[in-house]
């Protein structure tokens, strides 16, 4: 069977236009256009492309959403079993572009898809950690190189085949930790390690330390008696019984509870579902990780306006960071658009 | 100070009339076991056998031990907890190789660990490989949670200790003797003048309940960092409080058979001089941690070293304590190597420690701890299978129907053991 | 999760104790806390003492959200 594929491209790579033309919204042809003959020629008839879908670089860039929506349904209806996007070299709107298809088709449609990018396309870092993106040259000279390497991939994905390292199957990494078994024990590893390193010869760490993205601080409640304070904990506190069952530890959820006429948490109606510390103090006063008793004195003394009707609570025990920040972005949305001006979050 | 361990290799485990070890086979009598770890706070104590490859999954699991039995030489293993408060460390101990008691039973608070004697998370833990004679609890109605974590554990030492003596007593035959030494302090500082002096900077995970070690019987929240020879910890010095998360915590066996001592030893005198062990706590505040922190790599300093290996116990909170011990001690000119796991997701893809430094530039990590792991249906469950859903790693739904599971590798005891004790490890994709 | 709130723009105070890993990670506002099982609560002492360290801990947030920074700060309350 030949496999069917379709070929997402820009304006350029479409013959349409340059800049001029980075405009045009997302046309699709039922035709191999512009780089698809050199994918055509790199299948070698184990796989073909049924469609191109092409969109101007600009008009993807400011109508990201709906961009997406439309090409993701003309795709769908090729009904294809993968997509290729690209390459897009280094040209940055082209790959944030090619990234977000490629991102699209994997997370909505569940096909194999592959795309191709310079390692510094702004791109690679927006998306490679959700789709496979092949590495290459800077500019269209490199097709020659590209598109049989992305061709590759694509067949291998197709064909089933369980994905290996990134130099094995020539993708750019994609900051995914993957466990694997060594010849040693770690421990016989690590002093060989520090041998090494005492000797001042070479050695590879197995975990390079990451560095942090930093939030820009935000501007300070100018007027806080009349300032809407709300309380969030990764604590754990939540409402007696779990009811929603969050997790002792990997938390895949938050809980959002309403306190309007609470006065204090105390230990008949709260507890803690953290499994990362020792749980008895806090289910003895849950007032000492979620501080309702005290907030609701400083709310009653005018100190601020008023404690928002609720507190979202997760454990924050062994919780990835993704889904930190995930929960972070819900809650803080939620937070936003009912008004609260500023938040006092606790953690254990 | 000189300790010869002398290994009995254990190739087999039933249950007979008289406890002894013949031709590799551990015959263990039920009833006197029974008796030896029997407690006023037990409901009820059972105990079962799980070998490996057998289609046995145990569950609530709470701590592993090694049997040990001290022949010649001051004091007793597990001194202060089941045994005399005297220093081991010397002399001569008797050990069934290829042995081990597990102890299992009602869940203490809400994580707690898994071994699978076969199928795919039989890879992960290093008591699919071992005989097991497993201990399962019930505590009496209302005991309190730190006095049921307690008796669990001294009944679990008791135990382990009963199976040695009896074997040792009853005339087992030793197949292989190892003799570890290292000098005194005078002396070791003087030998192999060319190579570079490492010490091994051991975390000990204290936060309180599930959360605890033991040295000596003391609880190690409550102790400066201090020094303690590594023969000591082959004789039970450490003890484990401790099973939460079940992956990434030092079970008494993996601390009775430190990987990082046992390829130290090997490496001293070679191409570098162990000179000894400190031992560190990772507590839960601030000045606790800064506290010893600081007190660690002073001992390091006094001692001279040129290079510590460290390893963590757990995660989370104690990476800020991992990170401090190295980036002091590599302020104080001493280089490092970390041991620790990573917490990545499910994906992966998120940063697997909670702290970071760019002093940490030689660390061997025991793999994702959230790695998800499918876990078959095996024909004999030993314990409680449905606390799958609420253990550390586990989820609502971990725990199928059909009997099968699907979890972290989290749950899985001693799946990430930050000892080193296993070959797992992980790469960037 | 504080920074992923604050990145809508309005400010975030961490009351926790391990102010090193919130520094890492990038929190703006901290205030340090007693202890990990109990960041604004002491059970070594009474009630009445407990909730003299909770209000303490609780002013220096409010007093925290209402300082213009540049930086991380770290503002101590006990």
């Amino acid at each position: 069977m030949t496999y069917r594929i379709v070929h997402y491209i820009n304006q350029f790579f479409a013959g349409i236009g340059g800049e001029e033309k980075a405009d045009i919204a997302p046309e699709v042809r039922k035709a191999v256009v512009g780089p698809g003959m050199a994918f055509k020629a790199a299948f070698a008839g184990k796989a073909e492309i049924v469609g191109t879908v092409i969109c101007g670089d600009t008009y993807f860039a400011e109508h990201i959403d709906d961009a997406t929506d439309t090409i993701i349904k003309m795709i769908s209806d090729l009904k294809p079993d993968a997509v290729v996007a690209g390459p897009a070299f280094n040209a940055g709107r082209y790959g944030t572009a090619c990234g977000g298809v490629a991102d699209a088709v994997s997370k909505r449609l569940g096909i194999p898809v592959v795309t191709g990018m310079y390692p510094e396309n702004p791109g690679v870092d927006m998306y490679r950690k959700s789709i496979y993106i092949v590495p290459t040259a800077d500019s269209a000279r490199g097709i020659k190189d590209a598109v049989p390497a992305m061709a590759k991939l694509l067949l291998k994905m197709l064909e089933g085949g369980k994905l290996g390292s990134p130099a094995a199957e020539g993708y750019i990494p994609r900051g995914i930790r993957i466990n694997t078994f060594y010849e040693e024990p770690g421990a016989d590893r690590a002093v060989k390690m520090l041998v090494k390193k005492l000797k001042g010869e070479q050695f590879v760490t197995e975990y390079p330390m990451p560095s942090f993205d930093r939030v820009a601080p935000a501007a300070p409640v100018k007027d806080m008696k009349n300032a809407t304070i709300a309380v969030v904990t990764s604590g754990g506190i939540c409402p007696k019984g779990n009811p929603d069952h969050i997790e002792a530890s990997s938390a895949s959820k938050f809980g959002t509870y309403c306190i309007k006429d609470v006065q204090t948490a105390d230990s008949e109606h709260y507890q803690t579902a953290h499994g990362g510390y020792d749980p008895t103090y806090a289910n003895d006063d849950p007032n000492r990780v979620l501080p309702l008793d005290v907030l609701r004195e400083k709310e009653k003394a005018g100190e601020f306006k008023k404690l928002y009707d609720y507190f979202s609570t997760t454990v924050g025990n062994g919780t990835s960071i993704a889904n930190a920040k995930k929960f972070g972005l819900a809650i803080g949305k939620k937070l936003v658009d009912d008004g609260v001006d500023a938040v006092i979050l606790t953690s254990t | 100070m000189k300790l010869e361990l002398l290994k009995a290799h254990v190739k087999n485990v039933e249950w007979g009339g008289k406890t002894a070890l013949k031709g590799g086979v551990l015959t263990v009598d039920k009833a006197e076991l029974l008796k030896a770890v029997a407690d006023e706070n037990f409901k009820k104590v059972d105990a079962e056998l799980a070998r490996p490859g057998e289609s046995i999954r145990i569950v609530p699991v709470k701590d592993a031990i090694e049997p040990r039995f001290k022949v010649e030489g001051g004091g007793q293993e597990f001194p202060g907890v089941v045994s005399d408060v005297e220093p081991v460390g010397e002399g001569k101990t008797f050990v069934l190789e290829g042995a081990a008691v597990v102890t299992c039973g009602r869940i203490v608070n809400f994580q707690e660990g898994i071994v699978d004697m076969t199928g795919p998370a039989a890879d992960y833990t290093p008591f699919s490989k071992t005989m097991n004679v497993v201990l399962i609890f019930e505590p009496v109605d209302g005991l309190e949670k730190h006095d049921y974590e307690k008796c669990c554990r001294i009944a679990g030492l008791k135990a382990a200790l009963y199976l040695a003596q009896k074997a040792y007593e009853a005339g087992a035959e030793v197949d292989e003797s190892k003799t570890y030494e290292i000098l005194n302090f005078v002396e070791s500082m003087k030998s192999y003048p060319g190579l570079p002096k490492v010490a091994y900077l051991y975390m000990l995970q204290t936060q309180g309940l599930l959360h605890d070690t033991y040295v000596y019987g003391i609880d190690a929240k409550r102790i400066l960092p201090t020094i303690i020879h590594p023969n000591e910890v082959m004789d039970g010095a450490i003890v484990s409080g401790n099973c939460v998360s079940a992956c990434d915590k030092n079970s008494t066996y993996t601390h009775q058979n430190n990987p990082v001592i046992r390829s130290l030893y090997e490496h001293h005198g070679k191409d570098l001089n162990f000179v000894g062990v400190i031992i560190t706590n990772e507590n839960v505040t601030l000045a606790d941690k800064r506290r010893s922190s600081s007190y660690a790599v002073k001992l390091a300093k006094m001692f001279g070293v040129d290079g510590v290996v460290i390893t963590e116990e757990g995660f989370g909170n104690p990476d800020a304590d991992l990170i401090m011990n190295c980036r002091k001690a590599e302020a104080a000119g001493i280089k490092t190597t970390l041991v620790t796991d990573e917490y990545a997701g499910r994906d992966g893809a998120s940063q697997s420690l909670a702290d970071a430094a760019k002093e940490a530039d030689a660390v061997v990590t025991a793999g994702n701890a959230n790695m998800l792991i499918e876990l078959p249906k095996l024909d004999k469950v030993i314990g409680y299978q449905d606390y799958a859903n609420i253990i550390a790693g586990g989820f609502d739904g971990s725990l199928r129907a059909d009997g099968s599971i699907e979890v972290e590798l989290q749950a899985i005891t001693g799946a990430t053991c930050e000892l080193g004790f296993t070959r797992i490890s992980a790469e960037t994709w | 999760m504080v920074k992923a709130i604050e990145s809508y723009g309005i400010p975030v105070v961490h009351v926790c104790t391990i102010v090193p890993i919130s520094q890492t990670v990038g929190a703006n506002r901290i205030v340090p806390a007693v202890a990990i099982p109990h960041p604004l609560g002491d059970p070594t002492r009474t009630h009445e003492e407990e909730l003299v360290i909770r209000r303490k801990l609780v002013e220096k947030a409010l007093e925290a959200l209402q300082t213009p920074i540049t930086e991380q700060t770290v503002f101590p309350a006990l």
